[in-house]
């Protein structure tokens, strides 16, 4: 059956945008009539109305669980997108960050009534220092690139601390995550790629190449976005170090060895930390995120406003750049970060303890070295010998198929997976980066690796049936992103 | 544990499939010094989910929340309704734990609602587009002003001293570094325009604000026509998004770059974040704004549906060319934003906003006729600048200790303002303050002053 006279397929409803049936004179929330007609607006009163319409509250919800149902979740299934660590979100999280005590307080009370608050920023402070061995952390970044943007700051505001104002020349790996050059170019640096071995690792005979007494800092991501640790990683700090500049960890990849490595000890200058990766706050559609970033010995007096710091009469809130943050680098954010993100990535931290996050790192590797082993016969592990947290496959068993990366990511919506990250890291051919996490049972591992197996064997033996125009289940087809962008309707009209 | 599926049996049968002895093979490539070979002593082991309730319900019993004491808290953050059903929607499996919508064949729940949100922030601020959110209002401006001096190839910013001072700040931080000068106008109650007095053609931008930080709105026309006249672009920037259900919006009033917070519609105070940053501007610079989009476009069948768009702007593609570095942005607050906003509607919003200015007014009534205060705001949506006459740190901290979450003292966000602005107190109100909290506030005053 083709179509049907309402526009639902059984279950999934039809989805009309909300402009094209809400009403302008309706709402769904009854607000107290007003008493006292008294204005004191001037001149400014709204001369046209915003033509907003509104649903009745039946018909909003309906009309976002309708919406809902189109969407891929954690909740759902395997979400293996490598590089951005979709893990179970414990729902014990999203109550305590709704406590009345967090949710309903104003970040400019006095700081005698959000006593608890603060303890809660510091008592988060000692667990993100103490899983690291770094000194300080600054915990207001609002999302991972915020939290580059932090590091790099604080090398900067080094930098021009000690007189080294020249140092304005940044290393980046190839293989890096692109908010890393961004970052770079953002806090004004220019950027310097370095290359990657044939093992997948940064290319030290490069990296040393390019040291000089303009550089500024390295940024290594660590595991890196293959997914593999870098065996070099305290030579490379030892030697931006000995050169004069600072080595930025770009945590994204924590997740793999969280309880497992000390940081610290690798010479780490910077390092933000995805609260909404490795300690599972909710990715939320694309956020909101937290990035706190542990800074080293050299780097801490220079880290952002605000800090907590504990004193005799309590927690005390730090909020401009005078005493104890004489050198902060300034104030990247209105307030004091995510708090949200910090009541959940606590309560996560405390479920786990010590112990438990020890295990997320074990079980998290191990799951991807399970998928790695499992599927190396039928496809192409872009490297040789066991991985970290993800398994990263090229393209090359896919060669003379005419199957593609893309098509081959589609073909898993139809088995029900979420795709994993397609073409990235830009350093191998049609990459497909795998990352279960570890809150995947054997059992769902099993039955994801029989789906990919299955799929590569079809690609392999020429039956595309499963590729072509692929993906034939979901709620959508094939969607047109070229016209999108070249004709970009970004609003109803 | 609770949270990890894996049994012992589950590992050891894995590493047999894999070959490995033992996960340690997994960890070889970390140097010796830097191994964990044990749990780390000084932090706990792990707890029952009742325990960590327990915990940290312990922690926020220590805190005084806004809904339990008569509170006029505002400066960026303001404490409104939302409907139960708003955090019930972002509370579902599908969007709360999605990822940003790349694979838009299984992601059109969260590509259709960014498209809403995008249409309702364009109308709501009267701009032409909007981008699908930025971490919270301050990061939105220092983004605007990077745009703004990278759209007019200048580096001179000149601040109006009604914006949010922490606003300020976060686009110092970025603007410092890239070689852009920031010229930051004294503090003034009501002196947007001041900002003319510094045109030149080498300024990029001005930035002024409406409803300002001191709660004072006036019409920016005339300010928006003298800077385009000179070639620089206008950033108009608010906090409190409700006041666009009854005053005139920063669009309609010649802004070229519109940003701000827009935690009241749908989200909580949360201490600060997270909140969600609005951004919108002329059709012409689309090109040269940050963040995520969301585009209407056609699947295989002809039928409607939505993708990502622009990304050859965005850092994934473009890396140090990038407009922006930002990539996670606040997807879960915008969809609060839109549910409650589409509740809302712009009737409901319009009824909102009117009870909120009914309350400030409530409350500008009820401060002047206190000996030795005085309203310095003379048009206002919601929050009002009072004028004590004491350091206002110190009355809000005796209005704490009597109960009362009275406001925020000017000086919080400037320590090193005027003596004058020392004794200057802010004063907000919405539509959930009551008659009786504004006589408590009052009646507290009078007392510490």
């Amino acid at each position: 059956m083709e179509n049907t006279t309402s526009g639902a397929k059984g279950l999934l409803q039809k989805t009309e945008l909300l402009f094209e049936y809400g009403r302008l004179d309706v709402s769904g929330v009854d607000v107290a009539p007003i008493a006292n007609p008294q204005v004191r607006l001037g001149n400014m009163k709204r001369q046209q109305n915003p033509q907003l319409p509104g649903l009745t509250e039946p018909e909003a919800v309906r009309h976002y669980v309708r919406l809902s149902q189109r969407n891929y979740a954690i909740d759902l299934g395997m979400f293996p997108l490598g590089s951005c660590t979709m893990k179970h979100n414990p729902r014990l999280n999203e109550a305590m960050a709704r406590l009345a005590g967090f949710a309903d307080i104003h970040p400019l009370q006095p700081q005698s009534t959000v006593q608890g608050a603060l303890e809660l920023m510091h008592e988060l402070s000692f667990w993100l220092t103490t899983l690291t061995g770094m000194q300080a952390v600054a915990l207001s970044p609002k999302a991972g690139a915020h939290g580059e943007q932090c590091g790099m700051l604080a090398i900067r505001a080094a930098l021009d601390a000690n007189g080294q104002q020249h140092r304005r020349r940044v290393l980046v790996p190839k293989s890096a995550h692109g908010t890393n050059p961004a970052t770079a170019a953002q806090c004004g640096f220019s950027v310097d790629e370095i290359g990657q071995t044939a093992n997948g690792r940064v290319d030290f005979a490069d990296f040393y190449a390019k040291l000089g007494d303009d550089v500024a800092a390295v940024m290594i991501t660590n595991p890196n976005t293959c997914g593999l640790f870098e065996p070099q990683i305290k030579e490379i700090a030892d030697a931006i170090h000995a050169a004069g500049g600072y080595f930025y960890c770009d945590g994204a990849n924590f997740n793999a060895i969280v309880g497992k490595v000390k940081i610290a000890e690798l010479g780490v200058d910077a390092m933000h930390i995805n609260l909404h990766k490795t300690f599972s706050t909710p990715h939320g559609g694309g956020g909101p995120g937290s990035g706190p970033t542990v800074l080293s010995a050299a780097l801490a007096p220079f880290a952002p406003v605000p800090l907590v710091v504990k004193t005799a009469n309590g927690f005390e809130l730090v909020e401009n750049a005078s005493g104890e943050a004489e050198q902060a680098f300034g104030r990247m954010v209105a307030f004091h970060g995510q708090m949200g993100m910090y009541v959940r990535a606590l309560a996560y931290m405390l479920s786990h303890g010590s112990d438990g996050l020890k295990q997320v790192a074990e079980d998290a590797v191990l799951n991807a070295n399970y998928i790695l082993a499992s599927l190396k016969d039928v496809m192409s592990p872009a490297f040789e010998g066991y991985c970290m947290h993800e398994a990263l496959f090229d393209d090359s068993f896919l060669e003379g198929t005419g199957v593609t990366t893309l098509d081959f990511a589609k073909a898993m919506i139809d088995e029900g997976f979420h795709p994993m990250t397609m073409y990235f890291p830009l350093v191998v051919h049609g990459a497909m980066l795998i990352e279960p996490t570890e809150t995947e049972s054997k059992n769902t591992l099993d039955g994801f690796i029989a789906s990919m197996r299955a799929l590569a064997v079809a690609a392999k033996s020429n039956d595309i049936s499963k590729f072509d125009h692929a993906p034939h289940l979901a709620p959508s087809k094939r969607l047109d992103e070229v016209m999108a962008a070249r004709k970009p309707v970004l609003k109803y009209v | 544990m609770r949270y990890l599926p894996l049994s012992d049996e589950n590992r050891q049968s894995m590493l047999g499939t894999i070959g490995a002895k033992s996960v340690d093979d997994f960890f070889t490539d970390i140097p010796i010094f830097a191994r964990l070979n044990a749990p780390i002593a000084e932090l706990p082991g792990h707890k029952t989910e009742l325990e960590v309730s327990r915990h940290l319900s312990a922690m926020a019993a220590k805190n005084v929340a806004a809904g339990t004491v008569p509170f006029f808290c505002g400066a960026g953050a303001y404490r409104h309704h939302v409907p139960a059903s708003v955090d019930h929607i972002i509370q579902r499996s599908e969007f709360l734990t999605t990822y940003t919508p790349y694979q838009p064949e299984i992601a059109q729940g969260t590509l259709q609602t960014l498209f809403e949100f995008q249409t309702q922030v364009a109308r709501l601020l009267d701009c032409e587009v909007a981008n699908a959110s930025m971490y919270d209002g301050s990061t939105a401006c220092a983004e605007a002003v990077v745009m703004a001096a990278r759209v007019t190839k200048r580096n001179k910013i000149i601040i109006s001293g009604g914006v949010h001072p922490h606003y300020a700040a976060a686009a110092q931080v970025l603007a410092q570094n890239i070689g852009l000068e920031i010229v930051m106008l004294d503090a003034a109650i009501d002196d947007e325009k001041a900002v003319i007095a510094h045109l030149a053609s080498d300024i990029a931008c001005v930035v002024i604000s409406c409803p300002n930080v001191f709660g004072t709105i006036s019409d920016l026309s005339d300010i928006s026509r003298a800077a385009q006249a000179q070639g620089a672009l206008v950033v108009g920037v608010f906090t409190e998004v409700t006041a666009f259900g009854l005053i005139q919006p920063l669009g309609a009033m010649g802004c070229d770059i519109v940003v701000g917070e827009g935690q009241s519609i749908g989200n909580a105070l949360n201490f600060g974040g997270p909140y969600v940053g609005l951004f919108a501007t002329r059709e012409k610079y689309m090109r040269q704004m940050p963040g995520r989009l969301a585009g209407e476009t056609v699947d295989l069948d002809g039928n409607r549906g939505f993708v990502l768009t622009l990304s050859t702007r965005e850092q994934h593609i473009r890396r140090e060319k990038a407009t922006s570095n930002i990539c996670t942005n606040s997807g879960l607050c915008a969809l609060a934003f839109t549910v409650h906003l589409s509740l809302l509607g712009q009737k409901g919003l319009g009824q909102v906003a009117a009870k909120c200015h009914e309350m400030a007014v409530e409350v500008a009534q009820a401060l002047e006729s206190i000996d030795g205060v005085t309203v310095l705001t003379e048009a206002f949506f919601n929050e009002i600048a009072v004028s004590l006459p004491k350091p206002a740190a110190q009355a809000v901290d005796e209005l704490a200790a009597k109960g009362v979450l009275g406001g925020v003292p000017y000086s919080r966000l400037d320590p090193n303002c005027s003596a004058q602005m020392q004794n200057v107190l802010l004063v907000a109100a919405t539509e959930t303050n009551t008659k009786a909290d504004i006589e408590a506030l009052a009646t507290a005053l009078k007392e510490v002053l």
